[in-house]
């Protein structure tokens, strides 16, 4: 059985009560926004792109501890990073909450991102986990429809 | 955990023993996450006596048959059953023939059921179709589409800050232009017990019809539709210890024979040729197709325990259990009651400091406490509190005092967590 200090590790309190890059933008290249319909969050992800790097990312938006702090720690990692780290961190990260469990690489090459490895044991909480991360997709595939995540797979 | 010698006063003075009846519903003795389940939940959904869940394997044990055309027994037997059935609720809402009682999916199909029949037919340019503020969205949204269809106006009538239905403002919104009024009899989002009788009363002096969405209502108190004198009241069978997939809409006779058929098919015809089809007598000309005969004699089953029960003996448990927990909850430090209407039923929503309603229902659930956290399908009520969502405890009569306790220390332990 899994314990709630797994889901709400320190550093996800942290981020939840104090989120990094919070705030809009407005020389942003790229928004996109996300929404949870089953319980209201919202986000709005502002992003600056140049040659392929994402240079700057900010969010607003307002949900629970996890969605809060996937957001957070998620614009945290992005900066610098280019469009094809971001897709991959993307794959890596929805893997580690929706794939197969595998305890040889919890976590592994994953860097803060790795305190989200509990939310697995959390059916309930995996979309909110996710959402700031579908939205980042939509933001650089320049998607403009509001990533939900309630959309059929 | 604290003895409550209150809970054994309550229980001499009305005879409703939770504990026994605890011992009629299978699903709640186990542990969830390790812990004695604490259902909390509802006011989403109820959990079924054996006598509900037995009523089901039974009758597809040995009674499943089509009903109305057959001539052999397993037909007979099945179709008397589920006319049977159809009677058991008719008393229980006090409606004065079994014909005004129609099958439908629940109440979200009743109340489209309305809209698209008799809204079709008698709503038009220019008229007024009137709801709460604190409706459910399967009452706000059958109506919004109506209304735009027809370019009528949808008025709502205002809520205060205890969750209370205005009659004042109510009395002042309603016209000659208003064809219809259609509320919940009790909110689920927060409670409130609405003024039903006056509703009616006021909408009937000006010529309009009243639709009672009735889903949070019936499980909790008696209902006499007669008495109110409400032309529509609707109701889902499983908010009240039977299946899903079946609730019932009650019509005056009067009105649903003047209403066109909502679904056309099989049963609900008399009479077909490929010039002219007449249709079925009540209730049938609304029951096209194979009806959900088996959970509509569930349902039958369902309405029998609670009448063995006894509302009355029910609504008084549970005013108490209510009151209790309000108490208990609205002592505890960084609690925002949302809805604390004066007259209200078995729902209390809260929210506890700026800890998200998702995460403090997360917490619950490890500690095997079921509630629901989120907008309750009401989302103009959590506009009107300015809140995207509450945690929302909701009561029956199984759930007990000690119950409600360990609801409140979990709260503790979040506020550990989330400090
Ligand atoms: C007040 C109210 N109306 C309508 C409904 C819809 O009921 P159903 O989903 O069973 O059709 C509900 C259920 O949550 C409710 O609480």
């Amino acid at each position: 059985m899994s314990d709630l200090q797994d889901l709400y590790q320190e550093l996800i309190i942290d981020h939840s009560k104090r989120p990094r890059n919070f705030g809009s933008m407005n020389d942003a290249n790229r928004t996109a926004d996300g929404f949870n319909p089953l319980c209201g969050d919202k986000l709005k992800l502002f992003l600056k792109i140049e040659d392929g790097v994402i240079r700057d990312v900010k969010f607003i938006g307002a949900g629970c501890a996890i969605s809060t702090a996937s957001a957070s720690v998620m614009t945290d990692m992005l900066k610098g990073q280019t469009i094809e780290q971001a897709a991959s961190l993307f794959e890596t990260f929805h893997y580690m909450i929706t794939g197969p469990k595998d305890p040889q690489h919890v976590g592994s090459g994953l860097g803060k991102l790795a305190v989200f490895a509990g939310v697995s044991e959390f059916p309930a909480r995996v979309k909110c986990a996710t959402l700031a991360w579908h939205t980042m997709r939509n933001a650089i595939s320049g998607k403009t429809e509001a990533a939900s995540t309630e959309q059929v797979k | 955990m604290t003895a409550h010698p209150a809970t054994l006063d309550i229980e001499r003075t009305i005879g409703l023993d939770p504990e026994a009846l605890r011992r009629d519903f299978p699903v709640l003795h186990q542990e969830v996450h390790g812990k004695p389940l604490v259902y909390l939940d509802n006011a989403a959904t109820t959990q079924k006596p054996r006598s509900v869940i037995d009523a089901l394997v039974r009758y597809y044990e040995h009674d499943n048959a089509n009903v109305h055309r057959g001539i052999h027994e397993l037909s007979q037997r099945a179709t008397n059953d589920y006319e049977d059935a159809r009677t058991v609720v008719q008393a229980f809402l006090g409606a004065a023939e079994s014909e005004e009682i129609i099958y439908t999916r629940g109440t979200t199909e009743s109340i489209n059921l309305v809209t698209a029949s008799w809204g079709r037919a008698n709503v038009g340019a220019g008229d007024e179709v009137l709801i709460s503020a604190m409706e459910h969205h399967s009452n706000i949204v059958p109506w919004q589409i109506l209304c735009e269809e027809k370019g009528a106006q949808l008025k709502i009538v205002p809520i205060n800050d205890d969750g209370e239905f205005l009659l004042d403002e109510y009395e002042r919104l309603l016209s000659d232009r208003t064809r219809i009024v259609a509320v919940n009899h009790v909110s689920n989002a927060l409670g409130s017990v609405n003024p039903v009788r006056e509703i009616v009363k006021l909408a009937h002096e000006r010529g309009a019809l009243v639709l009672i969405d009735g889903a949070q209502a019936v499980a909790h108190m008696k209902v006499d539709v007669r008495s109110l004198d409400c032309d529509f009241y609707a109701f889902s069978s499983h908010k009240i210890f039977g299946p899903t997939g079946i609730g019932i809409l009650y019509g005056k006779r009067a009105i649903l024979e003047a209403m066109p058929p909502c679904e056309s098919g099989g049963d609900m015809i008399k009479h077909v040729t490929f010039e002219k089809t007449i249709y079925n007598d009540l209730p049938y000309k609304f029951e096209a197709g194979t009806p959900n005969i088996a959970d509509a004699i569930a349902l039958g089953a369902a309405l029998r325990y609670v009448n063995n029960v006894g509302l009355e003996a029910i609504g008084a448990y549970e005013e108490d259990l209510l009151a209790y927990a309000t108490e208990r909850l609205a002592a505890f430090e960084g609690v925002r009651l949302i809805g604390t209407a004066k007259h209200k039923a078995s729902v209390q929503s809260f929210n506890l400091d700026s800890i998200h309603p998702h995460d403090l229902g997360t917490v619950l659930d490890r500690e095997g406490i079921a509630v629901r956290a989120g907008h309750h399908c009401a989302q103009p009520v959590m506009d009107r509190f300015g809140v995207t969502a509450t945690v929302r405890a909701s009561f029956a009569f199984y759930n007990t005092r000690a119950e409600v306790d360990r609801l409140v220390e979990t709260l503790h332990k979040a506020r550990e967590i989330f400090a």
